[in-house]
């Protein structure tokens, strides 16, 4: 494929439109609470450039673009993974729980605790996955209902069996992990940065395991078999069968992929800040996550831009209540921003198909 | 008789393409005249052209004698032309008589004038026999009537010439029965009337002249009391017709398929297909008849292993009962489904891609670890090549693709791997002569090389052309074998519907 203007023109599009319509409705928003768009950008970009706030932005894209690739591995075959959040919830839990009950050599030790998270994770989705394979549930009804579930389970483990009591506090939280399985921060990114600017954070080594994942994810679903059969799924189900793509067999394994990877996707400030899981535990990451694949359109590459942005907003917006607007203001962003980038991408979508047809209309006629 | 219409050396392009390079037509004021011509041949350009829709880069156009330029279809209606569009226009929630006055409704100071409408319209069914109820909601209406809604708005707004873009595609024949009376009436009141199809039989008893466009240009203006149908099939495609036939008997020793008491139940009270026995031996082509819904499609779905039976399959002598779809399909049983966009592509994607579904275990495409996209872009090209299928490249979205050359792709997919048994149901339905002839060769030759075909069509000569057998289907069971050699098209029909 020749790249021409109009291809990259086509190409940036949609990104470009749908950034300047979401400026465009904060900022009205903003002006309808008379409060100047300008001034709460500024502050915003100035706030969210600063190397601490630097190191926060990619820690917390680090959970929300896995969660998104757990999202994204069964958009791709057709199905809606809603129950993320209590997928990723209940695999901390008991990687927190269980990885605390041993020590290991340290690489060991958290590779076992990736395992129970998944595992766990796995386990919880599969649960929605069979019920649609052998008594047709839907599955966004199912994990939606999952989710509820997960939520009261791991509530009333770790207040009745999985606490240990903290004198003076009246937190709930698992027994620390041990050292080995506590993760180290990628201290070498960091080591050249004033210590007054980063804050002492560092960023998480799980953020390596995400660009990993990314990669893995690219890989696997544009390159290998399953990952075809996968996308064929997603496409077209008759024309995947028909083709000997075993359907239900592909609904269980997309379903239990996706809730191991989301059970990865609770562990970065577990292993890298708490060192247990505790009542603080983040709530709301597995429903983020959603816009975030929706907005990088299941790619592994759009994912990672989005998982970004969404975080940059979210930190950022925090700096808002500094100039008397309230931080709330992120969520209208994020609003803005899905919104119009769904209809933008729409649109160009259906002005390249259109573009598409023409030149073979052209070709056809020339051959 | 006057001319009402005459089209002088129509010629337009597109960037880059040729639509019409030289058309002429001449309708006779009272009589219907037929434009016909294959797919893409330029027809819809020529009716875009009169009826104001696009200007043409040459050629004249009068309208009752007088030479006309329209710049939009206003200027084509203000003259009387109308056009009756294949997909209707009509707002469901709407009574037909709004629908009628939709746009040009009479005003008696700031109101609708309803009562003039009224009369007006109901003065106009009846002259024209195109009786309907003013007041129903057209969303109550069948396809027939709606399409006389669409009809009463074009002479609403004073057409005296009418266009008709394919008219029976969407009718059942009772309908279209009553279409071509309305047809005759409005001919008698003196109207012209231009009717577009490519369905020949229809033409030739609607229409009292015929106009042939080829690649563009007209090719010939005929009577069509003077031609059959064969003859302007000809005319179009501009060459001799591809018959649907084989040659001689290719038939091996070995059985490659054989179907034992096959049953399929349903949760109704017939099953879909009852205790199915037949043997099919390599280089034999054996035709499944019947109406749609007898069983055909259950068939090909249970010998893909889609569906759950009773009964034994066996494939080259092994019992093949507990193979899944993909094993089934990896030793050796090619499919070309009957409904291509929903089971065959995916209409999104390139064609590389659509290229590997239902290989993506099989060489080139898979070498054993991953995907060789390398590998299936040069071969999606090749299979391009081999089966004509015309389009820019492998990165060419399917759903850019017209449906004949869709169709030849898919063949083409399975051929490539030369199949020890095609399960091919209608495998050149919605496809264009040229196509269907090229669909027919491959079908011969993979014959005579030995391959076994399981053959589906509504196409009576066809299945008899192309069988060794016949087998007739009817409510899930297998009612009558018949040899091709001696049986006709009416034959076969009323074996197919039950009768002795």
């Amino acid at each position: 494929m020749k790249v021409t203007p109009k291809k990259i023109y086509l190409a940036l599009a949609a990104p470009v439109s749908a950034a300047v319509a979401s400026i465009l409705i904060s900022s009205l928003a903003l002006l309808a609470t008379k409060k100047s768009p300008t001034e709460a950008f500024k502050t915003m970009w100035e706030f969210g450039a600063t190397t601490s706030s630097v190191i926060e932005t990619l820690n917390n894209a680090t959970s929300y673009y896995i969660a998104a690739l757990a999202i994204a591995i069964t958009f791709r075959a057709g199905l809606f993974n809603i129950g993320v959040e209590g997928q990723l919830r209940l695999g901390a839990l008991f990687a927190c729980y269980f990885g605390a009950m041993f020590t290991l050599p340290p690489v060991l030790h958290i590779l076992a605790i990736f395992i129970i998270s998944m595992t766990v994770g796995g386990l919880w989705a599969a649960i929605a996955g069979i019920l649609k394979v052998k008594r047709g549930v839907n599955e966004v009804i199912s994990t939606i209902m999952l989710n509820s579930i997960a939520g009261g389970l791991s509530a009333y483990l770790l207040s009745k069996h999985f606490t240990v009591k903290i004198e003076g506090s009246n937190n709930l939280t698992t027994q620390e992990l041990p050292a080995s399985g506590q993760m180290p921060n990628l201290s070498f990114l960091t080591k050249n940065l004033d210590q007054s600017a980063t804050q002492g954070r560092g960023i998480y080594g799980m953020f390596a395991i995400a660009i990993a994942l990314g990669i893995a994810f690219w890989w696997i679903v544009n390159r290998t078999r399953f990952g075809f059969e996968l996308r064929a799924s997603g496409i077209n189900p008759i024309a995947a069968r028909v083709s000997g793509v075993n359907s239900k067999r592909m609904i269980v394994i997309a379903m239990i992929s996706s809730g191991a990877i989301a059970g990865l996707s609770g562990l970065p400030t577990v292993l890298a800040e708490t060192h247990a899981y505790n009542l603080g535990f983040r709530a709301g990451l597995g429903f983020s996550a959603i816009a975030v694949a929706l907005l990088g359109r299941n790619s592994a590459i759009g994912m990672a831009f989005s998982s970004l942005l969404f975080s940059f907003l979210e930190v950022s917006s925090r700096s808002l209540d500094l100039i008397d607007i309230a931080p709330e203001t992120y969520f209208i962003m994020q609003g803005a921003i899905l919104l119009s980038s769904v209809i933008a991408f729409e649109v160009v979508s259906r002005y390249r198909v259109k573009v598409v047809s023409e030149q073979l209309a052209k070709a056809v006629a020339n051959a | 008789m006057s001319v009402s219409v005459e089209l002088r050396h129509i010629s337009k392009r597109f960037p880059g393409v040729i639509a019409n390079k030289d058309v002429s037509l001449k309708v006779q004021s009272g009589s219907v005249h037929a434009l016909v011509g294959e797919n893409g041949a330029g027809k819809s350009t020529v009716m875009k052209i009169l009826y104001g829709m696009q200007r043409p880069d040459s050629g004249e156009i009068f309208v009752n004698g007088d030479q006309k330029l329209f710049k939009s279809p206003h200027e084509a209606i203000a003259v009387g032309i109308g056009m009756v569009h294949q997909h209707f226009m009509l707002a469901d929630n709407f009574t037909v008589l709004e629908n009628i006055i939709l746009g040009d409704e009479p005003k008696r100071a700031a109101q609708i004038d309803f009562g003039v409408a009224r009369k007006k319209i109901t003065e106009m069914a009846a002259t024209y026999g195109l009786e309907v109820d003013p007041d129903e909601l057209v969303e109550n209406l069948g396809v027939g009537q709606r399409q006389r809604v669409e009809i009463l708005k074009v002479l609403y707004r004073g057409a005296n010439i009418l266009i008709f873009d394919e008219p029976t595609a969407v009718l059942v024949p009772q309908e279209v029965d009553d279409l071509f009376n309305a047809l005759h009436g409005l001919r008698e009141k003196g109207m012209s009337i231009i009717f577009i199809s490519h369905k020949l039989d229809e033409v030739l008893r609607v229409a009292d002249e015929v106009t042939v466009i080829r690649a563009g240009s007209t090719v010939a203006e005929v009577k069509s009391k003077d031609v059959t149908s064969k003859q302007l099939a000809e005319l179009m495609v501009g060459s001799e017709l591809p018959k649907p036939e084989t040659k001689g008997n290719t038939k091996r020793e070995n059985i490659v398929l054989e179907l034992n008491q096959v049953t399929v139940p349903s949760k109704g009270a017939r099953n879909l297909l009852s205790n199915i026995s037949f043997k099919l031996h390599a280089g034999e082509v054996i035709g499944i008849a019947g109406v749609e819904g007898n069983g055909q499609s259950e068939l090909t779905e249970t010998i893909l292993g889609l569906l759950e039976y009773t009964g034994q399959i066996s494939f080259d002598g092994k019992s093949i009962d507990t193979e899944s779809v993909s094993e089934r399909r990896d030793l050796g049983i090619g499919f070309i489904p009957e409904d291509r966009h929903r089971q065959a592509l995916m209409l999104g994607s390139p064609l590389w891609e659509n290229r590997i579904l239902g290989y993506q275990r099989s060489k080139p495409i898979f070498n054993g670890f991953v995907l060789d996209k390398k590998a299936t872009i040069e071969d999606t090209k090749l299979i391009m090549q081999e089966f004509d299928v015309r389009a820019p490249g492998p990165n060419t979205l399917a759903t850019a693709l017209s449906g004949g050359n869709q169709q030849k792709f898919i063949v083409g997919r399975e051929m490539v791997h030369a199949p020890k048994l095609l399960v091919a149901s209608h495998p050149t339905r919605g496809v264009d002569v040229g196509a269907q002839g090229a669909i027919w060769e491959e079908l011969r030759k993979a014959r005579e090389k030995g391959m076994a075909i399981v053959l589906i069509s509504a196409d009576l000569e066809e299945l008899i052309g192309m069988s060794d057998r016949l087998l007739v289907m009817l409510r899930g069971e297998v009612t009558a074998e018949l040899d091709p050699a001696n049986t006709t098209p009416e034959k076969l029909g009323a074996a197919m519907t039950g009768a002795k």
